[in-house]
C-alpha cells in the first residue's frame, strides 16, 4: 500500500541558507511517526513546508495520492493535513469555544461541529468550562490543548504536532503525552514533532533522527529508544 | 454664541464622516500593518462617483431619488480603486520592509488626486454637489440640515452592519484571526489573501458612504478633499486605538466633537479668545493626536501592545 504522506528529498532554504538538506520519509495512515533532533534541525522547517507555510526549494511531496508542493497553505488543510504549530499560537483575543470554530472553518456539517467540539471538551474537561473565556487567559499547557483540539476539528486525514510539550511543567508534559496517546489509539494518524526524544520515540511506530537538516537516523521509535548513539545525543546517557 | 446642544450635534456629523474614513484605515492596519495613506483619496473617489451619477440622470431628478444610485455608483468606485491599490500596488511589496509600501500608499495618494485633477471634467477646481434644501429640523434642542440627516443615519447603520459581519459571518471571524495571526489563520484553511482584498474593500466602501455625507453637507467635491479628511479620519483611527473598528468609529466622533467644542467655546476662555477660530480647528484636532501619541499611544480602545504576538 502507498503511504498517507511521501516525501522525497525535500530541501527547503531561507534565502541562501538551507535548513533542509533532502530529507526522504513516509508516514502510514494509522501510524504515529516522531521526528526528533535538536534546535535548529529543520524539524519544524519540515512542518511548515508540508502544510504550505513555506515552499519547498525541490524535492517531492504525497498526501493522500496528491502532489502538494506548490498547494497554498489554505487548500492544504482541505486535503486533510492539520498542523499545530510551534509555540500553539491560539488566536489570543478569540475565546476557547471560537478557537475551536475555526478549526472547523472549512467545514459546514454545524451538527457534526457542534459533536466534535463537545469531544474536545470531552478530551480536555478544562477547555469546556471556560469555552467563553479569551484563549490568550489559557496556561500554557491548557493553550496546548486547545491548539490541539482545533487542529482537530477539521477532522484531518494526518494531524501535525509541533513541540506540544515544548515550555510546560512535567505534570502538563505528562497530561499532553497521555493525550496523544488517547489520539493513536484512535486511529488518528500523527506526524510529531519533539524535543522530548524519551516520550516521543516511545510512542511512535517509526522514528527520524535530524541533524542540521538531514535525516541521519531512522528506525522503529523502539530500536531508536535503544539506540546507543541516540541515547547518547537525546536522551542525556553517557 | 451657538448653543451645547448645537455644537454637540456639529460635532458629532463630522465624528461620523471621520469615523467612518476611520474604519478604511484601522481594518486595513489591523490586518496588514500598514497605513494606506491613500485611502483619503479612495474617499474622494467616492464623492466623484457619486457626484458623476448627477451628470447622468435627467436634472429634474430628485435628490432624494438620486442618493441610492450615488451610494452604490459611489461604492463601487472606491472600492475597485482600493482593491486595485492592494493588488498591483500593496501585495507584491508584502514582506518588504515596512517602509516600501508606506511610501507607495503616498506615491498612490498623489498620484490618484493628480489623476482625478487631471482627467475629471471640470474637477481643477472645486465641483458644486447638489443639496436638499428646506428648514434644518429641530432634534434635541439642535438645529440639524437636512443634508446632514444622511450621515447621521448611514454611520449607525454602517456599525450595525459590520459588527455583524465580524462577529456573526464565517468570513468576519476569519478576518479576527487574520489580524491576530495570519500564519495560523492559513492552517485554519482561511485564504488571508481574500480576507485582505475584504478588508480594503469594506474600508473603501464606508469610506465612499462617508463621502456622500460630506459632499451633501459642504455642497461640493473636489480633488484635494481626502487629504484633510483622510488625515482627520488617521488621527481618529489613532485616538480610538488603530486596529479597533470600534475604537476608529469613537476616536471619529471624540475627535469631531473635540473640533466642535474648541471652535464654539475656547474664545470664550478668558485669554484665549483669538484660539477659537474655526481656523484652529484643525490645530487642536492634531493637539490632541499627539497628546495621544505620548500618553496613550494604544489609543481609546486599543489592544495591549503584549499580546499583538
Amino acid at each position: 500500500m502507498t503511504a498517507l504522506l511521501e516525501v522525497e528529498d525535500l530541501k527547503v532554504a531561507y534565502g541562501k541558507i538551507e535548513a533542509v538538506k533532502g530529507i526522504s520519509f513516509s508516514v502510514e495512515a494509522g501510524q504515529v511517526v516522531t521526528l526528533i533532533g535538536t534546535n535548529g534541525a529543520g524539524k519544524t522547517t519540515t512542518l511548515r513546508t508540508l502544510s504550505g507555510l513555506l515552499k519547498p526549494l525541490s524535492g517531492k511531496i504525497t498526501f493522500d495520492g496528491k502532489p502538494l508542493a506548490n498547494v497554498p497553505a489554505h487548500k492544504i488543510v482541505a486535503l486533510g493535513l492539520a498542523h499545530s504549530p510551534e509555540g500553539r499560537h491560539i488566536f489570543p483575543r478569540l475565546t476557547i469555544e471560537e478557537n475551536l470554530q475555526l478549526g472547523a472553518y472549512l467545514r459546514d456539517d454545524k451538527e457534526g461541529i457542534a459533536k466534535d467540539i463537545q469531544h474536545a471538551y470531552d478530551l480536555f474537561p478544562i477547555l469546556g468550562e471556560r469555552r467563553k473565556q479569551a484563549a490568550g487567559t489559557l496556561s500554557g499547557g491548557e493553550q496546548q490543548m486547545l491548539a490541539m483540539g482545533r487542529a482537530m476539528m477539521s477532522q484531518p486525514k494526518l494531524l501535525m504536532l509541533d513541540e506540544p510539550s515544548m515550555g510546560l511543567s512535567p505534570i502538563m508534559m505528562q497530561k499532553i503525552m497521555e493525550t496523544i496517546v488517547e489520539l493513536k489509539s484512535r486511529g488518528t494518524t500523527i506526524l510529531l514533532v519533539e524535543q522530548n526524544a524519551q516520550a516521543a520515540l516511545s510512542l511512535a511506530a517509526q522514528g527520524h533522527v535530524m541533524e542540521i537538516g538531514k535525516i541521519v537516523l531512522s528506525g522503529t521509535g523502539q530500536d531508536l529508544l535503544h539506540d546507543e548513539s541516540v541515547r547518547k545525543a537525546y536522551l542525556g546517557e553517557d | 454664541m451657538n448653543e451645547l446642544p448645537q455644537q454637540l450635534a456639529n460635532g458629532l456629523i463630522l465624528g461620523a464622516m471621520y469615523g467612518l474614513i476611520a474604519i478604511g484605515y484601522t481594518m486595513v492596519y489591523g490586518i496588514v500593518q500598514l497605513i494606506n495613506f491613500a485611502h483619503g483619496e479612495i474617499f474622494m473617489i467616492g464623492g466623484f462617483g457619486a457626484f458623476t451619477i448627477t451628470l447622468w440622470m435627467p436634472s429634474s431628478t430628485p435628490l432624494l431619488a438620486l442618493i441610492p444610485m450615488m451610494l452604490i455608483f459611489g461604492i463601487i468606485c472606491s472600492v475597485l480603486v482600493g482593491v486595485a491599490a492592494e493588488r498591483f500596488a500593496y501585495r507584491p511589496l508584502r514582506g518588504a520592509p515596512r517602509l516600501a509600501p508606506l511610501i507607495t500608499a503616498i506615491g498612490l495618494s498623489l498620484f490618484l488626486q493628480q489623476a482625478v485633477w487631471f482627467w475629471y471634467p471640470d474637477a481643477k477646481k472645486d465641483i458644486t454637489f447638489p443639496q436638499f434644501s428646506g428648514d434644518a429640523i429641530g432634534i434635541l434642542g439642535a438645529n440639524i440640515n437636512r443634508n446632514d440627516l444622511f450621515i447621521l443615519i448611514a454611520a449607525p447603520l454602517c456599525m450595525i452592519a459590520l459588527g455583524w459581519f465580524v462577529n456573526k459571518t464565517r468570513a468576519g471571524r476569519g478576518m479576527q484571526a487574520t489580524a491576530q495571526d495570519p500564519d495560523t489563520a492559513k492552517l485554519m484553511g482561511i485564504n488571508t489573501d481574500r480576507i485582505i482584498v475584504m478588508a480594503f474593500a469594506i474600508g473603501a466602501a464606508f469610506a465612499a458612504v462617508a463621502a456622500i455625507g460630506y459632499a451633501l453637507h459642504f455642497g461640493q467635491v473636489g480633488f484635494k478633499m481626502g487629504f484633510l479628511m483622510g488625515l482627520k479620519a488617521f488621527t481618529a483611527a489613532v485616538l480610538g486605538g488603530i486596529g479597533n473598528i470600534y475604537g476608529a468609529m469613537l476616536g471619529g466622533i471624540v475627535l469631531g466633537l473635540v473640533e466642535a467644542l474648541s471652535t464654539g467655546y475656547i474664545d470664550q476662555i478668558p485669554g484665549l479668545e483669538q484660539f477659537g477660530a474655526q481656523s484652529w480647528a484643525n490645530v487642536w484636532a492634531f493637539a490632541l493626536l499627539i497628546l495621544f501619541l505620548l500618553f496613550r499611544p494604544q489609543g481609546m480602545l486599543g489592544e495591549r501592545v503584549a499580546d499583538r504576538a
